[in-house]
């Protein structure tokens, strides 16, 4: 890993457990500025887990409990001088399934403007999250139409503009493909390269091709099982998306990237 | 389809009995329709009961409803007596109780669904609103003579509107509350991680996402829960309502009665007439409570078209 990249995220020794259990242990992480960074694995392995405490989602969920420390620009967020809600405005998230509010497509990206206070043009803040997130040209003729109406694939480019419309820093995406067909996948992921210019993104995937056409780096997770049936999960091998597909230093890396296992 | 299913070993597809399938086509055609036989059955049973009486009360009471019958005040003669002064105590006591059970009861509801940690505490106060909707509305009549009769007199004015409104109001939260907390419950999940992840605060999910969605619900259980206490008799009798009253109400704390008061006055009188006004009245108040079912059907309806 460069060492010289600006780390925008970074993770140190973190372990996250639910009701007790430990879901994932021990992640050392660095998450460079402008870059995406795709997390791969097995399921159960704790990349999704990983992927909320970066803004804090995991706190909503009764029994969850972090240890280790994550700063965002250098700043613990977990002191409790920061605000979860603060932070989240600057580190969004677009969930696995598209979500859009049963609202007009207009109202969609204009909610989270407001609520945090968004003082310029609103009509010209939609559009250009729109256009930032290539569905312009689709919409523009029926932005008072549910979003709902809207296809699954246009439907998580519409979640992926609400999320910008807020003029985040990061944008965590947990298996924002998983539900749509290869067409819109495609689309999406030329979303995601262009979006990096501006954007940092964390992407959870299962999709190995995916990992490797989108990101730049790539961390590998995997799981054990624990001695109460449980699973656990660690991260075996964080590096250059090149390097972990084509020259890992883990055998169980090579086992999984060729598809031998997962 | 027929011949399929009462035959399926000649099934065209050829897939009848083979190997340790047996699709028994024709009996899982049987059980279907006789269980929608039975559906139908219970349905129309219902109905029927239903209609035999409206029938029964509109024989007996259609001919004495006139425009004189609502706007008379009760009277010893039977001809002449009306329903004024229970009609206008009705819209008043329902207008309290709505305007005071709705806010309490939903604001409950959205406490315990939205903001509430599961705590002992929380699970106490859910088990206690859960069995408080099945405790006999006497009760609440007890509870209200002591409370707002007795102790807050000075408020209520005693036997008065404010009082008995207060009183069917409280009967009928728990009813909200768990309305309330179904709606809530039905909004997915999904939607409030969406706008925690674009920084809003739980009041701002709350408001602008989850409540939306889950008011129709809530409006439908909130006028089930009114449709109740507009028929209540027993905790106004116990609380002291009036049977007899023959001024319209001034203020809250004046005294009142309300429709199912009134036609059980009447019914209990030894006079035929009197009777009959009894059955005019229980038309009166099933047109009432037509009335409020209805606009809050407009109203929901309304409500889900802006979604």
């Amino acid at each position: 890993m460069d060492e010289q990249m600006e780390a925008v995220l970074r993770a140190e020794q973190v372990s996250v457990s639910y009701s007790g259990s430990t879901a994932v242990k021990n992640v050392y992480l660095n998450i460079p500025r402008n870059r995406v960074v795709a997390f791969i694995g097995p399921s159960g392995c704790g990349k999704s887990t990983i992927l909320r405490c970066f803004n804090r989602m995991n706190d909503l969920v009764a029994g969850a409990k972090m240890d280790g420390r994550i700063t965002f620009n250098d700043v613990d967020i977990y002191d409790s001088s920061v605000d979860p809600v603060d932070l989240r405005r600057q580190v969004v998230m677009v969930f696995q399934k598209p979500n859009p509010f049963p609202k007009s497509i207009y109202e969609n990206i204009a909610f989270g403007a407001r609520i945090n206070g968004y003082q310029g043009d609103m009509d010209e803040l939609v559009e250009r999250s729109l256009q930032q997130a290539a569905i312009w040209d689709e919409v523009k003729d029926k932005l008072k139409d549910s979003g709902l109406a809207l296809s699954g694939g246009q439907q998580q480019r519409l979640c992926i503009a609400r999320a910008i419309a807020i003029q985040p820093e990061v944008i965590l995406m947990d298996e924002p493909c998983s539900a749509l067909d290869p067409i819109s996948t495609l689309r999406v992921e030329e979303l995601i390269k262009k979006l990096i210019e501006n954007y940092t993104i964390v992407i959870v995937t299962h999709n190995m091709q995916q990992a490797s056409r989108v990101s730049d780096y790539t961390a590998f997770f995997n799981a054990k099982a624990t001695e109460t049936g449980g699973k656990m999960g660690y991260l075996v091998e964080y590096d250059r998306t090149e390097n972990i597909f084509h020259n890992p230093q883990q055998q169980a890396t090579q086992e999984y990237v060729s598809g031998r296992f997962g | 389809m027929a011949n399929l299913a009462s035959d399926p070993s000649r099934s065209p597809l050829g897939g009848g009995s083979k190997g340790r399938f047996k699709s028994e086509l024709s009996k899982r055609y049987r059980i279907d329709s006789l269980f929608s036989a039975a559906a139908w059955t219970a349905v129309t049973l219902l109905v029927l009961v239903l209609a035999l009486l409206i029938g029964d009360v509109l024989v007996d009471g259609a001919a004495r409803l006139s425009w004189d019958f609502l706007t008379s005040f009760p009277s010893r003669k039977a001809e002449e007596a009306g329903l004024l002064s229970a009609l206008v105590g009705t819209i008043w006591v329902m207008v309290i109780v709505a305007v005071v059970s709705f806010p309490l009861g939903v604001g409950a509801g959205i406490y315990l669904e939205e903001f509430a940690e599961d705590s002992w505490f929380a699970r106490a106060i859910e088990i206690n609103i859960n069995n408080l909707a099945g405790v006999p509305s006497i009760i609440y009549g007890l509870l209200g003579l002591q409370v707002f009769v007795r102790w807050m007199e000075p408020i209520t004015g005693g036997r008065s509107i404010l009082s008995g409104a207060l009183t069917l109001a409280l009967l009928i939260l728990p009813v909200v509350i768990v309305a309330t907390r179904e709606s809530l419950r039905a909004v997915p999940d999904s939607l409030r991680q969406a706008g925690f992840a674009l920084g809003a605060t739980r009041w701002q999910v709350v408001c602008n996402q989850v409540l939306p969605l889950a008011l129709p619900g809530i409006l439908t259980g909130t006028i089930l829960a009114l449709s109740r206490a507009i028929g209540e008799t027993a905790p106004l009798i116990t609380i002291g309502a009036l049977t007899f009253i023959s001024f319209l109400p001034e203020d809250l704390q004046s005294p009142f009665t309300v429709l199912p008061i009134q036609v059980f006055n009447w019914i209990s009188r030894p006079q035929e007439a009197f009777h009959t006004n009894s059955a005019a009245g229980i038309i009166v108040l099933l047109g009432v409570l037509l009335l409020m079912n209805s606009s809050a059907v407009l109203l929901r309806n309304y409500l889900q078209k802006r979604h």
